[in-house]
């Protein structure tokens, strides 16, 4: 799959610290990405950098292959975490100023806007003042401001925070709908079940530094620890030694419940075989890391016992 | 620059449609035609005022005759003792009690004016003036002087002032219409550059506000939206200098027509009539000094005309474009480095500081229009704007405007350069109390 952007060896320096530190990173065409680190990693640098607000001090960003330039921008829309609008326009005039800006004509963005607001069925808003708008509506049109021209690329910096559930929803299905159609979507977050659910590749930066990049199945790869959740009736005497019983209790079914892992080159048959000859399973499953844990051992050191187990 | 365009028709446009400006735009014209209607009226109504009785005791016989009464006001010798006609003067409000003491010769300040009320300062003067004036004759008359020389030295001099112009010939330059226009149109910029400054740092401030500048500086380069903007008020400020200057005009020719008269007839006829109701002996007196004020007001019509309103349009044009552009674009800077009005205002003080100067400086350079006080600071682009409009009526040669015009557009790409590197940091600073160090610090950041 061909790159849209790549980033690489790009470093930004503030007066006195060091916001990306020589940060590359390949988003594949018509990916959903996450951009992922705890606040203050350097998420918003890179952002910025992408979306020409700032310039990197070394290194460079390619987009379809060619260096940034500023025609670039209409092919980026930008949807900031920090989000705001004119409280005082008119939501119809506001978005057509910021489709101009984006490169789009009076009359093409007319006609994109008719589309967007048919399709939220939110018609009658065009003539009411932002101020008059409730926050969930307004992040409705901060969504269309980011999306109407059409960008090849689109950058959303927390997306869903300040949403409720149902326009969430709406905003995810739209989400998904752009990626079919070939869009690529940057999705910046640390709420993780989000990424859980989206994301096919994502990026973790964390102290200026990319710490982990991949697809989703390669991030969970790496941090998969062989370990298999098994529920039985019976009792479980003993597991040759390339099997190691990480956890067992009873669970509130009364079955008994246990975190198995494989040691060495140890066989998932082996061990399902061991366990058929001595307790009777009810299921069987890979212990597959979540995103969270992921996301907390990579920043944060080592995860919890209790997490992985709750697989 | 398309999008400069399009942040300036934004800026524009809301602006205009705003319901204070409209409310400003409509009501200042009226609020100038009113304020014309109070001085028309005020100089009409004074000649209807009553009439006032005004006694005086004059202990020292000098001055029998010599308090000339006329259309307002009637003089009354009488004697007696001070303190009953003190007593009387409380029933009759209006009327003032002046005594002069037998020894006014040798002791001038003896002289006492009472008054039910509060004495005007006009009435004082013009009584002091009357026994000044008199104890003066009086004092050439025993220095041997006669009354025929004293009256013959009492010449009233009335200059008329003229400026040569380029081809050698005089023309009757204007000297009060040309400290009315210059101190209207220092004022007018003054006020202009101050109000639309502030306006765009308002503009800004809200733009970081509300957060959209995220938005917007992903689409637009910090330099375009700051210029935008910039460009966007002083387009107002424009649309609002011509409506002003066209319903005013609109607004006195209508209200010219619709009385059917012309202030000057106007002031005319009341002085006709108030001369016919007046003693005989007045008339005379009265239509010299009636002649005297028409010929004022003609020679200051003709002197206003005689004004080079077309390069004083011009200039203001340009020096409010050239004062503008300079003093907003740090006024941009400041918005973008502030989070709220009270941080804004450590900050807008030193820059309202040579505004406020200029309009100093103007008044003087107004007294004095080619001295080098008004030289250098109609130099100095931060206090040019303002100065040169002050001057500009009275006629400065060719070479200084040009001079001036150049270093204030030095002056305004400067101060946009510097607002500009500060202005892209700057918008995108949350969270951070800025000083001035700070400030120079962005100065010097990269992109």
């Amino acid at each position: 799959m061909p790159n849209i952007l790549e980033v690489h060896d790009v470093v930004k320096q503030y007066a006195s610290h060091r916001a990306l530190d020589g940060v590359s990173l390949n988003v594949p065409k018509g990916s959903i990405f996450g951009l992922l680190g705890p606040n203050g990693a350097g998420k918003t640098s890179l952002i910025r950098i992408i979306t020409q607000i700032t310039a990197p001090d070394e290194g460079y960003v390619l987009l379809d292959g060619e260096r940034l330039r500023p025609e670039h921008i209409q092919h980026i829309g930008y949807l900031p975490e920090e989000r705001g609008l004119y409280k005082k326009m008119k939501v119809g005039e506001q978005l057509l100023y910021l489709a101009q800006l984006k490169g789009l004509s009076e009359r093409e963005a007319m006609e994109k806007l008719k589309i967007w607001f048919k399709k939220f069925d939110i018609k009658t808003w065009w003539t009411k003042s932002i101020e008059d708008l409730s926050k969930g509506m307004q992040q409705k049109i901060q969504f269309v401001a980011t999306v109407m021209h059409e960008p090849k690329l689109i950058i959303l910096d927390e997306p869903f925070s300040g949403f409720d559930p149902i326009n969430a929803n709406l905003i995810k299905d739209e989400i998904l709908e752009l990626r079919d159609k070939g869009t690529t979507i940057i999705f910046s977050t640390h709420r993780m079940e989000s990424v859980e659910e989206l994301c096919d590749h994502i990026a973790l930066i964390h102290k200026s530094q990319v710490i982990l990049k991949g697809s989703k199945k390669e991030v969970k790869d790496q941090f998969k620890e062989h370990s298999y959740s098994v529920r039985y009736h019976g009792t479980l005497e003993s597991l040759p030694a390339d099997f190691d019983i990480i956890s067992h209790k009873i669970d509130d079914e009364q079955l008994n419940k246990a975190n198995i892992r494989l040691i060495g080159d140890a066989s998932v048959n082996a061990l399902v075989g061991n366990l058929i000859s001595q307790v009777e399973l009810v299921s069987f499953h890979e212990n597959i890391p979540s995103f969270n844990d992921i996301f907390i051992k990579a920043v944060g050191g080592e995860i919890p016992e209790e997490m992985t187990s709750l697989q | 620059m398309r999008n400069i365009f399009l942040v300036l028709k934004r800026e524009y446009l809301v602006r205009v449609r705003k319901k204070s400006f409209i409310v400003m735009t409509l009501l200042t014209p009226v609020l100038i035609a009113a304020f014309y209607g109070i001085i028309i009226w005020a100089a009409v109504g004074s000649f209807n005022n009553e009439r006032k009785t005004i006694q005086v005791i004059d202990e020292s016989g000098l001055f029998k005759n010599k308090f000339k009464s006329d259309a307002n006001t009637t003089f009354e010798f009488i004697s007696g003792p001070v303190a009953s006609a003190q007593r009387k003067l409380k029933d009759k409000e209006q009327n003032l009690l002046v005594f002069i003491p037998s020894d006014i010769m040798t002791r001038p300040k003896g002289l006492q004016i009472y008054a039910a009320k509060n004495i005007g300062p006009m009435q004082q003067n013009r009584i002091e003036k009357i026994v000044q004036q008199e104890l003066r004759n009086i004092k050439l008359s025993q220095a041997g002087i006669t009354q025929q020389v004293i009256e013959e030295a009492n010449m009233n001099v009335d200059a008329q002032t003229f400026s040569l112009n380029d081809e050698g010939k005089t023309q009757s330059s204007s000297t009060i219409a040309a400290y009315v226009a210059g101190y209207a149109a220092a004022f007018l910029l003054y006020i202009f550059i101050l109000i639309y400054g502030a306006g765009v740092m308002q503009g800004v401030m809200e733009e970081k506000s509300n957060r959209i500048i995220e938005v917007i500086i992903s689409s637009v380069k910090p330099f375009h939206l700051m210029m935008g903007k910039i460009l966007g008020v002083a387009a107002v400020g424009l649309t609002q200098f011509l409506l002003w200057g066209i319903l005013t005009f609109g607004v006195t020719t209508a209200t010219q027509t619709l009385f059917g008269f012309n202030r000057f007839t106007a002031t005319q006829e009341v002085l006709n009539k108030q001369a016919e109701q007046a003693d005989p002996e007045l008339k005379k007196e009265m239509e010299k000094s009636q002649s005297s004020t028409l010929n004022t007001v003609n020679r200051f019509m003709e002197s206003a005309q005689s004004l080079p309103l077309t390069q004083i349009f011009i200039c203001f044009i340009f020096y409010f474009l050239g004062g503008y552009l300079l003093y907003s674009s740090l006024y941009a800077a400041i918005g973008a480095s502030v989070e709220n009005q009270q941080e804004a205002g450590q900050f807008t003080f030193p820059i309202m500081l040579p505004i406020i100067a200029s309009i100093f400086f103007a008044q003087l350079s107004i007294n004095q229009p080619d001295g080098s006080l008004a030289f250098w600071t109609s130099m100095i682009p931060f206090t040019s704007p303002v100065v040169m409009m002050a001057r500009i009526p009275f006629g400065v040669p060719a070479w200084e405007i040009a001079l001036s015009m150049v270093l204030l557009v030095m002056g305004f790409v400067g101060t946009t350069w510097l607002a500009a590197r500060i202005y892209r940091i700057g918008i995108l600073m949350y969270g951070k109390k800025v000083n001035y160090k700070e400030l120079s610090k962005w100065i010097f950041y990269k992109g």
